[in-house]
């Protein structure tokens, strides 16, 4: 991993809100309890990771994690206590308002929970907002307006008013605002969270075919862990404003790093989450005879085939070559629940 | 609160034993009254400030001295010419740009499609109606002169408080300054306003005009700053991440976000204005409050319940139409041609065109003349003498046994107080209610009045307000209750109460001096009537918000209906009843102060007198002793009904 490949940062971040958080020495060591004596209260605690470029990090934790903070310092919507926020390697406390808003313009998008749309604007004009603030010509910024509320599906919609429009529609219509400058970054703050199941899940599959799409740098924030298992690359899990774990899907499920964590994945169908590699070993000797599996696949969608399988050992097939053998027997513990 | 309370019974304990020591000593004040030095009676004259010479003093420095006579002449100057403008467009007074008038058939078709627009064609029916009456009764050029003076000072009004509601809202130091201002200036009487203006401006439109404007304003800064911090975060938000500058973000996100509380603020102004505008007959305004004045002055009924009807219609109209506006949601229209897009701009141009048609052929619909004018006065005299001659004997004796057995011994009880008596009285309730801190405000507010030498037209005020607000509890609760009983009712009761708080105070006027004539009766009554719509109000309120599932808990435990109004409904409504007599009291205040002119004793009369004599400090004395009773009141009231929904966890 090279430094270029780094589009965000943060070193050691903590967003604390009280009465003079500005005076407080914060170090990893400073406890909730020590902030609480002085009326202060951390919503981000020490918090370092790094975020790839193409790569979407979904931010997972309770309301009251500090979450939401976490990603409105990212954009700078807040301004840290201490620490650093590095994107594409510029430190963005340091930015002046100008150069700050430059950035917003060229290369952030954000999506937001209630929507945030302007009530008084057509959904057209919403969209068209950011083009508008850059002071990109009329018929230009109409013209992409267009094209991103049909890319969202909502062609004929876009004279209707946010309050004509469902849920859904309206959050449609946050997303191709915040894609409307092209952003290479794009936050997204819980934006299925106040939608309804049934909606919620049409929209995940939506963003997965957006998010194919479109090669972006990627933080979305939710409370709701399947949504997380469903959608990230990488899981960072919060808790009290610091990050528990912080890694892929099927290594948290497998290896959850705290009780906390593990508390999450007890309810968990790991088998729709780990998929057939991840429990492979590596190919040592002489491949086992027969048909392999794909390793890509989860060992749910698998399962019926290894059922079926009566070699002990079965070889996974990665890219047209062999991926690594699976143990049949611990592929049916982790499906069926270990033997009695 | 609650928890506060319970951890320190001692304290609470303290607060009521020290309240009734207060109040026993009060007590001790008025039995011993015969034997109490004078001093202890009444402020002995040594001790009165000259609060009036200072004012003065301090007007007359920043008149001469600094200059500011040069900048309200400029600034009366511009709104004088804006006011030109309006009078030609208006009523044809030759000024610039001298093409008025517009007829009235065009400006009754304005205000027609205004109100399909907006409302509906129940609210064009309404506004269409409004002005042709107005033109076929005659009173066209009186009701134009008004209007005229409304249209200038709205808008400079909404855009003071626009811009003082920003920088409340940006900078927290100007919140803190403008609160209390905010304060006192809202619990003004109209009066006290008029009398600086008078001095600097002189009397006549321009007067009238610039009064309306600063007696509007603070509503608007209210309005604005409420409407700015109510926005929604995530939409800042999302206007930041949008890459606004700060301007940006105020003018295309914060300020359109905030649209419906600053047309709420807009409505707000417009009432004021044409309240204020009405009353500003006393400084020379022409137009429908003058002419009012006039007919009222001379006991013509009839004629003033013409001037009446239209002064109510117009309150109506623009209340209603200013609300619609604030509540209306965009919504988006379909068509490919101009004409389809703008049905309803297309239709306004072509009524405006068939206006001036009719208007070009036959002048009637330019100006109907006096000797063309309908008139119901005739007839409606009629009436009323009518209905006089049967009720009479009954207001006669009425008013006979208020005078003699109420009015009268209860000024005198009022009067015979010791003002040392009233002032620890005070006190006392105001340290049960708020502990120390509301003993020292409210001295704060009533000891100046003490010092000021008007203690006793005080006390007559405090009395006609006393005598009101008790008359209006007696008829506003049980009204108020009987409105409550189902929804349907409680929304026509509210209905009514609202239409009826849009009139501007003076009309209220007019019934009682038809029924009562000039006198003291008269003047409870009118306060009363005015002063009786926000109890009934809030007694609608505050029933309809009890929870439904405590009157069903409550009836589970077998409660009778008698058992579920005193045990369960009247208490749980009663911090919103006691913010309805707060407001009634506020009410009533004013309403006293206007009812000077038909002969009271009061403060209000007092100020009369400085209004005519343009006393500068006399008039803003008087005016801030009015605004301190009031403030104490709403003080002790709020602090009360606040106290209560905090122990009931509401």
């Amino acid at each position: 991993m090279t430094e270029s490949d780094v589009v965000i940062s943060c070193r050691n971040v903590w967003k604390v809100f009280g009465d003079r958080p500005e005076r407080l020495r914060l170090t990893p060591a400073t406890t909730l309890e020590a902030l609480r004596a002085t009326n202060h209260i951390a919503a981000v605690r020490d918090v370092s990771l790094d975020i790839r470029r193409g790569e979407m990090l979904v931010v997972m934790g309770l309301s009251g994690s500090g979450k939401s903070t976490l990603v409105r310092c990212l954009a700078r919507l807040l301004d840290i206590t201490s620490g650093e926020v590095m994107v594409e390697g510029q430190d963005i406390g340091k930015l002046s308002e100008t150069e700050l808003i430059e950035l917003r313009r060229k290369k952030m998008g954000m999506v937001f929970q209630s929507f945030g749309l302007l009530p008084h604007r057509t959904a057209l004009e919403n969209v068209a907002f950011p083009l508008e603030m850059r002071g990109q010509d009329r018929a230009s910024r109409i013209a992409r307006a267009r094209d991103m509320l049909t890319l969202v599906g909502l062609k004929g919609r876009e004279g209707y008013f946010p309050r004509e429009l469902s849920g859904g529609q309206q959050q449609r219509v946050g997303i191709a605002r915040s894609l409307a400058v092209e952003p290479d970054i794009w936050f997204l703050d819980e934006p299925f969270s106040a939608l309804d199941p049934l909606i919620r899940r049409e929209m995940q599959d939506e963003f997965l075919r957006l998010k194919g799409m479109l090669a972006k740098t990627i933080v979305f924030i939710t409370h709701d862990f399947d949504e997380a298992l469903r959608l990230a690359d990488r899981i960072a899990i919060m808790k009290d404003g610091a990050v528990e774990q912080i890694d892929t899907p099927e290594r948290i499920v497998m290896a959850p790093a705290t009780p906390y964590v593990a508390k999450f994945t007890e309810a968990i169908d790991r088998t729709r989450v780990v998929r057939a590699l991840a429990l492979a070993q590596p190919v040592a000797g002489p491949v086992p005879e027969g048909g392999a599996l794909p390793a890509g696949e989860t060992l749910h969608a698998l399962a019926r085939r290894i059922v079926g399988d009566s070699r002990p050992m079965i070889p996974l097939m990665d890219q047209g070559r062999i991926a690594g053998i699976l143990d049949r027997k611990a592929a049916l513990d982790l499906l069926l629940g270990p033997a009695a | 609160m609650m928890a506060a309370t319970l951890a320190k019974p001692g304290f609470f304990l303290d607060q009521r034993r020290v309240a009734q020591a207060i109040l026993l000593a009060a007590l001790v004040l008025v039995l011993f009254r015969g034997v109490l030095p004078a001093g202890l009676i009444r402020l002995p004259e040594g001790m009165v400030l000259p609060f009036a010479d200072w004012i003065n003093a301090a007007f007359a420095f920043a008149q001469n001295d600094l200059g500011l006579m040069t900048l309200t002449r400029a600034f009366s100057d511009a709104v004088e010419v804006c006011l030109d403008v309006t009078a030609n467009l208006l009523y044809g007074k030759s000024r610039w740009p001298n093409v008025g008038p517009i007829p009235w058939v065009v400006i009754a078709a304005t205000a027609g499609m205004a109100g399909y627009a907006l409302g509906g064609l129940r609210l064009a029916v309404l506004a269409a109606g409004t002005f042709v009456w107005i033109a076929v009764m005659g009173q066209w050029k009186w009701a134009m002169e008004t209007l005229s003076v409304i249209v200038v000072a709205v808008p400079f009004s909404v855009v003071f408080g626009l811009l003082m509601g920003v920088l409340a809202w940006r900078y927290r130091m100007a919140e803190r300054i403008l609160n209390p201002i905010l304060n006192i200036a809202q619990s003004l009487p109209h009066f006290a306003y008029m009398i600086p203006v008078v001095v600097f401006i002189g009397v006549g439109p321009k007067a009238g005009a610039i009064v309306t404007i600063i007696f509007s304003v603070p509503p608007m800064i209210r309005m604005s700053l409420l409407g700015l911090r109510a926005v929604s975060p995530e939409i800042i938000e999302s206007g930041k991440m949008s890459g606004t500058t700060r301007w940006q973000l105020m003018t295309r996100v914060r300020l359109p976000a905030a649209r419906t509380e600053i047309l709420i603020g807009v409505n707000q102004v417009i009432m004021q204005s044409l309240a204020m505008v009405v009353l500003a007959s006393f400084i020379g305004m022409p137009g429908l409050g003058q002419k009012l004045l006039q007919l009222l002055q001379a006991l013509k009924i009839g004629l003033s319940v013409e001037i009446g009807i239209t002064i109510v219609l117009l309150a109506i109209v623009l209340d209603r139409m200013s609300k619609a506006w604030a509540l209306k949601q965009p919504e988006h229209v379909e068509g490919a041609t101009w004409v389809q897009r703008h049905r309803l701009l297309a239709v306004w141009l072509g009524l405006i065109a068939l206006g001036f048609l009719l208007a070009w052929l036959n002048p009637y619909f330019i100006e109907v003349e006096r000797k063309q004018a309908l008139s119901l006065a005739d007839p409606l005299d009629a009436v009323v003498g009518g209905l006089i001659d049967l009720i009479d004997p009954v207001a006669d004796w009425l008013r006979w046994f208020l005078i003699t057995w109420v009015l009268i011994p209860l000024r005198d009880a009022f009067l015979w107080l010791p003002t040392s008596a009233v002032l620890v009285a005070l006190a006392g309730a105001a340290w049960r209610i708020g502990g120390l801190r509301s003993a020292l405000v409210c001295l704060a507010f009533i000891l100046p009045i003490a010092l000021s030498g008007w203690w006793d037209r005080a006390m007559i005020t405090l009395y006609t307000v006393f005598v009101s607000v008790a008359l209006a509890l007696v008829i506003g609760v049980p009204l108020g209750l009987l409105g409550a009983a189902n929804e349907a009712r409680a929304r026509r009761f509210l209905l009514v109460c609202d239409t009826a708080q849009t009139f501007p105070s003076f009309i209220y006027l007019i019934p009682v001096i038809m029924l009562f004539g000039v006198n003291d009766v008269a003047v409870v009554a009118a306060v009363m009537v005015f002063a009786t719509v926000p109890i009934v109000r809030y007694t609608i309120e505050g029933l309809r918000n009890i929870p439904p599932e405590i009157v069903e808990s409550a009836q589970m435990s077998g409660a009778s209906g008698r058992q579920l109004l005193w045990h369960v409904k009247l208490p749980l409504a009663l911090p919103t009843l006691v913010v309805g007599a707060n407001q009634s009291i506020m009410f009533a205040l004013f309403m006293v102060i206007i009812a000077a002119f038909i002969g009271t004793q009061d403060l209000g009369q007092e100020m009369q007198r400085a209004l005519s004599s343009t006393d500068v400090g006399k008039g803003l004395v008087l005016g801030l002793a009015v605004a301190f009773m009031g403030l104490t009141a709403d003080h002790l009231l709020m602090k009360w009904a606040r106290g209560r929904e905090a122990t009931a966890g509401r």
